[in-house]
């Protein structure tokens, strides 16, 4: 590449980092074409926000510098080639006022200072030269800018489905076809360019103009021939390569299946053989592995010390497996968890326990709904249930570990029973309960 | 159903309802086979889809337990081919578990209900009887998962308030059914009767079934169940 005038100037250590970038690493300075507020190409727009100009400086300069031979445009062009576009992290902006005028000016300039510069010097020996080169930096920028790993990367579909599915399929058709051209046309000018400059500068010396053409005629129809023969060859190469790539897809998707099948599923399996006569145990590992099959396939997973639903399905899963019952757990809304709501799930973590130890039936119901300014959570069990008048001296569980918990949190309890009946603890708690619990301490 | 109470109120509490099984599983087919044989006449079994499709149109079932995941399109697949030619036969779907991702989209799909496969034989005739009478069966979690859809939001505008919408009282049986509460517990515990307590879950579950809610939609779409 003949263009290298774009190394970005190294930047200072105390220049503050761009807004667009993430607080949390030092980020470089760096130097982008601008996606919004462009005329052309957004090479001067960029420019003018890296070097802290205002836009129309950096506009007039360019413009200025096409009397040097047209200078200008060549760096123009040589920066487009290589800078990347500004990634996309705000918003779009919409264009700053007055650009469309401004353009429109800066381009009248533009032509008059080419149509000067051809009265005084004529089209000159450089001119021609800067042209070619010109034409160079152009297809090599086009050729460039397909190449850039990031173009692929860029279109925002983050739904793995259709990830994968682009994956497997490639790029859509119109894309691709889009790509060859641009590819194409870009080898083209570059052709064109080096053709010219060579014949500039050949040592023969008169080199006919209509010579190199023809000679480059030939070589497009040998090359083109050279393509169709190769062309099937490619196609099945590019073919293997596709299909070697769903196949390792294919074979990374079985693998994590396998893995997970066999760490989980199996183990439970042999577990459960081993266990067969022991039902509450098979019960336990049956149900353990139903959940966790359960999650695999359907849950978003969210943290049980961030959200109230996820730290009750946690705590039913843990009485379900230490006291081999089943659980029936409905949550309704979800909460942020904090302490009152932390000390919710332990009370019906507790009342849980008590259904599981002493109402002697296989299943609690745990239903909790997230309203807007409570939450409430209900135990229930089909068991025995016990005479309410004797919870006093034989249920410190449900005294100390529900009642009190709950109050201390600004929340209520309730128990209901009745011997045969079942037992139902009623739990709610203001969702201000942290400042609520404290102002009555 | 009209003409057979018409026809036989002495031996009412003696007609068996006829029940199809639709399962691909044989040993499961079997055991259901046997567990409700005391209770229901089973009048035929299906393995596939087609076969299902075939069964049901010549043996006219009052209700027919469909398994949620078959080969070839499931339970779904059976509800789309007969629901319009054979409108009087009543669905009861059969999951592995009661979670929503397994069963909305049977229900949605004209299921009167449905029950998980751990269930007890007395249960599952019961539940069998319920849906036979044109009412519907609603789990826990289906109740919580309805609660959770149709949660009043001041932001999202309502469409048709008397589909979108459920009324207090529906909200309060639906709350006690994910409590864990039978018919008849609600019943009580709401002053009403159990009719009025079936009426009400039937009408959620026409809501449910009908209602173009945003999240109804966009939760059915996410799991492309539309």
């Amino acid at each position: 590449m003949t263009i290298e005038p774009t190394a970005a100037p190294p930047r200072p250590p105390d220049q503050p980092v761009p807004p667009a970038g993430p607080p949390l690493a030092y980020q470089p300075r760096r130097l982008y074409r601008d996606r919004d507020g462009r005329v052309v190409a957004g090479v001067a727009a960029g420019l003018a926000e890296h070097l802290r100009l205002p836009t129309v400086v950096v506009r007039v300069a360019f413009v200025a510098l096409l009397v040097a031979n047209g200078l200008g445009a060549l760096l123009y062009i040589g920066f487009w080639a290589v800078l990347p576009v500004a990634p996309r992290t705000t918003p779009r902006r919409r264009r700053p006022p007055g650009t469309t005028l401004q353009a429109i000016g800066l381009f009248a300039l533009a032509a008059g200072v080419i149509l000067l510069q051809l009265q005084f010097t004529g089209f000159g020996l450089d001119a021609t030269l800067v042209g070619l080169i010109t034409l160079v930096a152009l297809g090599a920028g086009i050729i460039w800018h397909q190449a850039d790993p990031q173009r692929r990367r860029r279109d925002p579909a983050p739904a793995a489905t259709s990830a994968l599915r682009r994956a497997v399929e490639g790029e859509t058709e119109g894309v691709r076809r889009w790509f060859l051209v641009r590819m194409l046309g870009g080898g083209l000018l570059i052709i064109f360019g080096i053709i010219g400059i060579l014949g500039f500068f050949a040592p023969v010396g008169n080199v006919n103009l209509s010579d190199v053409l023809l000679g480059l005629i030939f070589s497009l129809l040998a090359l083109a021939g050279l393509v169709l023969t190769l062309a099937p060859l490619l196609n099945r190469v590019f073919g293997q390569l596709r299909e070697e790539r769903v196949a390792r897809i294919r074979e990374q998707e079985r693998a994590e299946v396998a893995a997970m099948v066999h760490d989980q599923v199996l183990h439970t399996l042999a577990l459960i053989q081993r266990s067969s006569s022991d039902q509450a145990s098979v019960v336990r590992l049956a149900r353990g592995q139903e959940r966790s099959l359960r999650n695999w396939l359907y849950k978003p997973s969210a943290s049980p010390t961030e959200r109230f639903a996820a730290a009750l399905e946690q705590a039913a899963a843990e009485v379900e497996d230490a006291f081999a019952i089943t659980v029936e757990t409905v949550v309704v809304g979800d909460a942020e968890n904090n302490d009152s709501v932390a000390a919710l799930v332990a009370a019906t973590r507790e009342a849980l326990v008590n259904a599981a130890r002493h109402a002697k039936v296989g299943t609690v119901s745990l239903y909790a709904e997230a309203e807007e300014e409570t939450l409430s959570v209900y135990v229930r069990d089909r068991g025995v249930g016990f005479d309410m008048s004797t919870m006093d001296d034989d249920r410190h569980g449900v005294r100390g570990s529900i009642i009190g918990r709950m109050r201390r949190h600004g929340g209520q309890a309730q128990v209901r029973s009745a011997p045969g009946e079942g037992t139902e603890v009623e739990l709610t708690l203001p969702r201000t309960g942290v400042a609520a619990s404290e102002g009555r301490q | 159903m009209s003409e057979v109470s018409a026809v036989s109120a002495v031996s009412e509490p003696e007609r068996r309802l006829r029940v199809y099984l639709v399962d691909d599983h044989a040993m499961f087919r079997a055991g259901v086979r046997a567990e409700l044989g005391n209770f229901v006449d089973v009048v035929g079994e299906a393995g596939t889809v087609p076969e299902a499709v075939a069964g049901i149109t010549q043996a006219q079932p009052d209700v027919v337990l469909l398994d949620v995941h078959m080969p070839e399109g499931g339970g779904r697949a059976v509800l789309e081919a007969l629901r319009r030619t054979q409108p009087q036969v009543k669905f009861l779907a059969l999951s592995v578990s009661d979670a929503a991702e397994d069963v909305i989209g049977l229900i949605r799909a004209g299921a009167r209900g449905y029950v998980t496969k751990t269930i007890s034989p007395e249960q599952l005739a019961d539940a069998v009887r319920r849906v036979a009478e044109d009412d519907a069966v609603f789990s826990p979690r289906l109740a919580g998962f309805v609660l959770d859809a149709f949660a009043s939001r001041p932001d999202v505008p309502v469409a048709d308030p008397e589909l979108d919408q459920l009324t207090n009282r529906e909200r309060e049986v639906l709350r006690l059914l994910a409590r864990g509460y039978a018919y008849k517990e609600i019943a009580k515990e709401l002053y009403i009767s159990i009719k009025t307590v079936e009426t009400h879950v039937s009408n959620v579950l026409r809501k449910l079934q009908m209602s173009n809610r945003y999240e109804l939609s966009r939760w059915a779409a996410d799991r492309r169940l539309v």
